[in-house]
């Protein structure tokens, strides 16, 4: 667990929808099993169409992005509650989301599977950033600071959340805080 | 309380709760399928151990149904990573697409898409073959690893769609915390109009609160225009919760509510008791819309998302290459009969496609006549493409062997699913307006946007 993630970024506007995330076509993949992961990563974000997004999210023949952190508008992750797409972005690097707003199935998803810090922005940043600026994205005093003008903006707290990001996910969080058993 | 309120008090064992309490309910039924299924089955497994048996296995019910038609070698493996699960666990609800629990699923191509491929077990589209089924009961909790979910709410119950994570950890322990939701009350009034269904209800009010405009809330529907919709009609409306963020979408109970529970769970010998939820008298509502039922006319939502909202007869420049007619929402038998009312005796000008939600329904339409032909023989006379094999099919798109997925950019399709979201139904530089089983087939007839009130016969 990192407080400060620093790289660039990705921007996608509103409404962007887990079909959009990882396409419907690639769940025949099981994200729990390792190789299959891999995979999903390599299709992060490949339903955008490329007439709006002409720079792709994963490079053409690769499994990573080099995005760390993605920006987007309102309603992030709305559609089906495919656990698939926080899973995808989580796999192919990304570490953070920030987003207007969230759709609430993946909000839980991105916190339930600890693949990724989905943070709430005040300010609307895909107006206000492009892909390939860069960012520090700052958990503990929740701001984004922007490279090349020192911009700060800053994000709702992620509170409650976070622990639950950090140690990887409910269930990692629900054995660390003995509310189950740790295994045998 | 609102009718959520008090089932997620009475499922956490609370005289009450407050929306925004954070509380552990009891679920009376985990649902997965074979996308989330294999995955939440591997959650289950590496958190819970090899050997480690489902809370209870009379409550896991297991319905393959999103890509079952496909020769995709991976999609025919997660319906055995299913069949597999539940010879080990002993699950006793598990409508397996093949009769024999020892075989494989292999579907055969060559036999063609419209055929039918499965045994007697399997039941189609999860959400259409779970009250079908007799798993949807009042009162009751429901979650289930699919947005729409939120479906089984036409029954007076807490329905909501979950990830694989979250539904391991109910697989293993029967509970989940959950955040107890505002909720956003839409009084229905009067009488639908003829040519207008359950389908421009739900599309009217997304249009009116927007795609994100129930995000983390329940949406109730209520008032004396409930009592004129049937199961199917609430079923639709409830479906739909999603696709304005909702968590989940509930009716209250009445006669019909009761009549379509009790006969179900009596044929299939499922659970038959249940404790349905009144409304109270002191409701707290963050939102109230009243809706007129019978000012609503038939209504599309467009390309790119379902708060697109359009009236049809404001869209007949649109010129369209296919029309659809399927999925949870749209392929009940309700939504066929209304499909070959406009469509009987007439011809489709585009390519038209017809997938039965369930092998029921399939039978049904086999077997309704009117003078003398059946509706499914109407609807092929008229030239819809109808297939036998039931299931999700190309509401999502699928593997691209799927029945009815749109493989072109550029088409535009006019559809009676669920959502639209660009490359939900195939290629993501396609177009999907939502509409009516009633609008797609006026919409069919003429090749551009249609109001099916011009075609309806008198
Ligand atoms: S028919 Fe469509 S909306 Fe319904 S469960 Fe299948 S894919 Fe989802």
């Amino acid at each position: 667990m990192q407080n400060v993630i620093t790289g660039p970024v990705y921007v996608v506007r509103d409404n962007i929808d887990t079909d959009q995330i990882i396409p419907a076509q690639y769940l025949n993949l099981v994200p729990t099993i390792p190789e299959e992961y891999e995979k999903l990563g390599s299709f992060a974000l490949c339903g955008l169409p490329e007439s709006l997004y002409p720079i792709r999210y994963v490079r053409e023949g690769q499994l990573d992005s080099e995005y760390p952190i993605v920006v987007a508008g309102r309603n992030f992750g709305c559609g089906s509650s495919r656990e698939h797409a926080p899973i995808a972005l989580g796999s192919a690097g990304c570490e953070v989301v920030l987003a207007e707003s969230f759709a609430r199935i993946f909000f839980r998803n991105c916190v339930a599977t600890g693949e990724l810090y989905p943070c709430e922005s005040t300010a609307r940043l895909c107006e206000l950033l492009k892909t390939g600026d860069i960012v520090s994205v700052d958990l503990d005093a929740a701001t984004v600071r922007v490279a090349a003008t020192g911009d700060v903006h800053s994000f709702k707290p992620l509170g409650d959340v976070r622990p639950v990001v950090d140690a990887g996910g409910i269930f990692n969080y629900a054995r660390q805080s003995g509310m189950i058993p740790a295994r045998q | 309380m609102t009718l959520t309120e008090k089932i997620l008090a009475r499922a956490a064992g609370k005289a009450s709760v407050r929306a925004g309490d954070n509380v552990w309910v009891n679920a009376d039924i985990l649902m997965t399928h074979d996308v989330c299924g294999p995955g939440t089955i591997g959650v289950f497994h590496r958190e819970f151990g090899r050997d480690a048996k489902v809370w209870d296995r009379d409550r896991v019910v297991i319905i393959p149904d999103h890509y079952i038609f496909t020769a995709d070698s991976k999609s025919n493996r997660n319906v055995d990573i299913l069949r597999d699960f539940v010879r080990e666990q002993g699950i006793t609800y598990f409508y397996d697409v093949i009769d024999d629990p020892n075989g494989s699923w292999r579907f055969d191509p060559g036999r063609g898409p419209l055929k039918r491929q499965y045994g007697s077990q399997y039941a189609g589209v999860c959400h259409t073959a779970l009250p079908q089924k007799g798993h949807t009961r009042p009162g009751e909790v429901l979650f289930g690893t699919d947005s729409h979910t939120c479906m089984a709410g036409a029954f007076n119950e807490f329905a909501t769609g979950i990830g694989n994570t979250d539904a391991g950890f109910v697989m293993g322990t029967g509970k989940l915390l959950l955040k107890v939701p505002e909720t956003m009350r839409f009084r229905l009034e009067g009488r639908l109009q003829p040519g207008v269904m359950a389908k421009d209800i739900i599309l009217h009010i997304i249009g009116e609160i927007g795609f994100d405009g129930a995000t983390y809330r329940a949406m109730q529907f209520d008032g004396d225009g409930v009592a004129g919709l049937s199961m199917d009609d609430r079923m639709t409306v409830a479906n739909m919760a999603i696709e304005a963020g909702g968590k989940n979408g509930i009716f209250p109970f009445d006669a019909r509510t009761a009549e379509y529970v009790e006969a179900r769970t009596k044929l299939n010998g499922t659970r038959q008791t249940y404790e349905p939820v009144e409304p109270d008298r002191d409701q707290k509502f963050i939102y109230e819309l009243v809706v007129e039922l019978d000012k609503l006319e038939p209504t599309v939502a467009c390309h790119p998302d379902p708060g697109q909202r359009k009236k049809a007869k404001e869209l007949s420049s649109i010129r369209l290459d296919r029309a659809y007619v399927g999925s949870c929402t749209g392929g009940k038998t309700s939504d066929f009969v209304e499909f070959a009312r406009v469509l009987r005796g007439k011809r489709v000008v585009i390519d038209t496609f017809g997938v039965p939600a369930t092998p029921e329904i399939v039978h049904d339409l086999q077997n309704t006549r009117w003078g003398g032909r059946t509706i499914w023989d109407i609807l092929v006379d008229a030239g819809v493409r109808m297939t036998e094999n039931a299931g999700c099919a190309a509401c999502l798109g699928g593997p691209v062997d799927t029945f009815g997925r749109i493989n072109q950019p550029g088409l535009k399709c006019i559809s009676a699913t669920n959502r639209n979201f660009p490359g939900r139904m195939g290629d993501k530089e396609s177009q999907v307006f939502l509409a009516s089983p009633a609008t797609v087939a006026a919409s069919a007839l003429t090749g551009r946007i249609t109001d099916p009130r011009e075609l309806l016969p008198a």
